[in-house]
């Protein structure tokens, strides 16, 4: 079984480079290695935030007010700076991350003490903490020229010619990595999700364990909407709208399965590169934007179709398995 | 919030005293505004009292309510009758809900007109839009073709990034921008792409556009999201000085972008020219200064009125260096 993922992110990689292939027929200059580069930075809050949406859909839930998150715990730093900006950097961030922790922790709760389902919480949640930055904001613009210089620029400081961007996303990836390999609530997660009847009898609290991958998502998504205003220099009600699907799409592409207990950091950061390269690429190559929205629309549906095919093999294996030992 | 409303109650009450102390004989305008509080149109009451004191003989009643609604505006309108004003301009919160109140109030001969944000035909007389879309699109050009100047050269390439490909007066703004283009003959447009109104996709089409154009000069964008991502992307390019933002915007927000470089110039009305105009119009209409076809708006010229009594009053006014950061606090 570990073959057969495996195989699977080599082949995401390989259709990756056959895009970039593609795509450098038609501007060569696409592949160059500092345009590469910038395509990871333009992906990094994507890939942050599809290994944090990951963590949730391991434990078959679904959080789709990430992009809410996004928007409510950026514009509250935006505030925060363009108001009291002599207050340090950090103290700023690290405002931002506490409150998409609690505004996770929410979601949690709801489904663990009250037994919703993840849909329909993070659904109702989306709407009201995209409701809240509209209430705190007035409908007003935070603007670039109200923000700091250290507020916008940090993220953009070169370390050996890699922006912060790329940096602190490679840091979540070596950190999701780790808590899925090494961690006992990492692990609990995949047993969750896989088959939470057996994780039950094994003492995992499911509950418990989507309530943390539920926390752990909004930290990261409160650290993505600093990153997000301070990439794009403005904050307003309709940031990051729509970003949720995006970050879906994201993990489905690599390859984790929305019915829980499948997936890996690395195919989910293949999954956002996909996109990632997508989304960058299609203006290059100059296509037609309606012809933009039915390409985008047909590689989710064809990466759906691959996963669902992928996953049923391996369904049938346990199945194999489960009879053969029953008989 | 209750800063606003005290500060709300603060100007009814400013107004109610200068009602008090005016002189009967003067020409009385009721301004009436979507809501109170708001820059834009505090800037347009400023140009309402500039008429004023050009007039010498009118005296503006700048009012509103305190939240945006028809029904605010109803009463405020209710409470100008009683006080006999002998005309109203309003900018409404709906175009049909205010049609009864102000149809009451041409029955008593009191002069109404809509600026702004328009009334329907039967409730006013004269509506002045601030621009009209064939000075919109003219003026996007010239603003494309001052920032290739700006570049150091005669001409050059130029790009336009626009919302959603649906979005029906970007549609019409860059129709009229095709149209006025063979007027300058240094300026090409090599594309015109759309970033949906969203940051990240409106960056990435800029980004592109300078990628796939490295003799690009300028790019005009006539949204507000998509000029300032355009601006924050040239910047991030490294390509401030080669490639200038221009479009259509408010200096609030792009004041940060007029300072980085990154735009040189934008345009967008002018509220206190917008103020100023209206209580000309309104002044003239009650003096019988108009006809059907025009009306004299003072320093602005003379507003050409269609079939419907609607005239569009001027080219989007220019913002740069010199005076964005004023109007920056203004709107």
């Amino acid at each position: 079984m570990a073959n057969l993922l495996k195989n699977r992110e080599t082949q995401l990689a390989a259709v990756i480079v056959l895009m970039l292939v593609l795509i450098a027929f038609v501007n060569p200059d696409f592949i160059a290695p500092s345009n590469l580069l910038s395509v990871y930075t333009e992906s990094s809050i994507l890939i942050i935030l599809a290994l944090a949406q990951m963590l949730v859909v391991l434990t078959r839930c679904i959080d789709l007010s990430v992009a809410a998150n996004v928007a409510l715990t950026g514009m509250v730093v935006a505030m925060i700076n363009s108001q009291y900006p002599e207050l340090t950097l950090p103290l700023v961030i690290a405002a931002g991350v506490v409150l998409g922790t609690l505004l996770g922790m929410i979601n949690g709760l709801m489904v663990w003490k009250l037994g919703i389902p993840a849909i329909v919480v993070t659904l109702g949640t989306m709407s009201i903490y995209r409701g809240i930055v509209f209430l705190i904001s007035n409908g007003e613009w935070v603007n670039s020229h109200e923000m700091s210089l250290a507020f916008i620029n940090t993220p953009r400081t070169e370390i050996f010619g890699v922006q912060g961007f790329a940096i602190i996303s490679l840091l979540i990836i070596a950190a999701i990595y780790i808590f899925t390999e090494k961690r006992p609530l990492g692990r609990e997660m995949y047993a969750a999700g896989n088959s939470p009847t057996a994780a039950f009898y094994t003492g995992i609290d499911v509950g418990r364990t989507q309530f943390w991958a539920f926390t752990i998502s909004g930290m990261l998504s409160g650290l993505c909407g600093y990153l997000w205003i301070s990439r794009y220099a403005v904050a307003y009600v309709d940031v990051a709208l729509g970003f949720e699907l995006q970050v879906v799409a994201a993990c489905v592409i690599g390859g984790v399965s929305i019915m829980g207990g499948i997936g890996t950091v690395l195919g989910c950061v293949l999954g956002a590169l996909f996109l990632g390269v997508i989304n960058n690429a299609l203006p290059v190559i100059g296509i037609s934007p309606f012809w933009q929205m039915a390409i985008s629309g047909s590689v989710i549906v064809i990466a759906v179709i691959a996963n669902s095919r992928a996953e049923r093999k391996v369904g049938r294996i346990i199945l194999r398995k489960a009879t053969l030992a029953r008989g | 919030m209750a800063l606003k409303k005290l500060l709300a109650t603060a100007i009814v009450t400013a107004t109610m005293t200068t009602a008090g102390i005016a002189n009967a004989a003067d020409t009385r305008v009721g301004l009436v505004v979507k809501a109170l509080g708001i820059g834009f149109f505090e800037a347009a009451a400023e140009g309402a009292q500039e008429a004023a004191k050009e007039l010498g003989d009118v005296e503006v009643i700048y009012t509103g309510p305190t939240t945006t609604t028809a029904e605010g505006q109803i009463e405020v309108i209710n409470s100008l009758i009683a006080q006999k004003v002998d005309a109203i301009a309003v900018s409404a919160n709906d175009q049909d809900a205010l049609v009864p109140i102000l149809k009451k109030a041409q029955q008593r001969g009191i002069k109404v007109m809509s600026w702004d944000s328009g009334v329907a035909p039967d409730g006013r007389q004269v509506h002045l839009n601030p621009s009209s879309n064939a000075l919109i699109g003219e003026m996007n050009i010239k603003l494309a073709s001052d920032a290739v100047k700006a570049t150091g050269s005669d001409s050059g390439e130029i790009a336009i990034l626009s919302a959603t490909p649906t979005a029906t007066n970007q549609n019409i703004w860059i129709e009229e921008m095709k149209k006025v283009l063979p007027n300058y003959a240094g300026l090409t447009l090599v594309d015109t792409v759309y970033g949906d109104d969203l940051a990240d996709k409106s960056y990435r089409e800029a980004v592109a556009l300078m990628k796939n154009h490295p003799n690009l000069k300028a790019i005009v964008a006539p949204t507000t999201v998509g000029i300032l991502a355009a601006a924050q992307a040239v910047q991030d390019e490294g390509k401030i000085g080669q490639v200038y933002v221009t479009g259509l915007g408010l200096p609030s927000e792009l004041a940060g972008h007029v300072d980085s470089g990154a735009i040189k110039s934008f345009a967008i009305w002018n509220p206190i020219d917008l103020g100023y105009s209206a209580t000309m119009i309104s002044y003239n209409l009650v003096k019988g200064n108009a006809s059907d076809s025009e009306v004299g708006m003072g320093r602005m010229g003379t507003a050409k009125l269609d079939a419907d009594g609607s005239a569009a009053m001027a080219e989007p006014f220019i913002y740069d260096a010199s005076n964005v950061h004023k109007f920056a606090e203004i709107f």
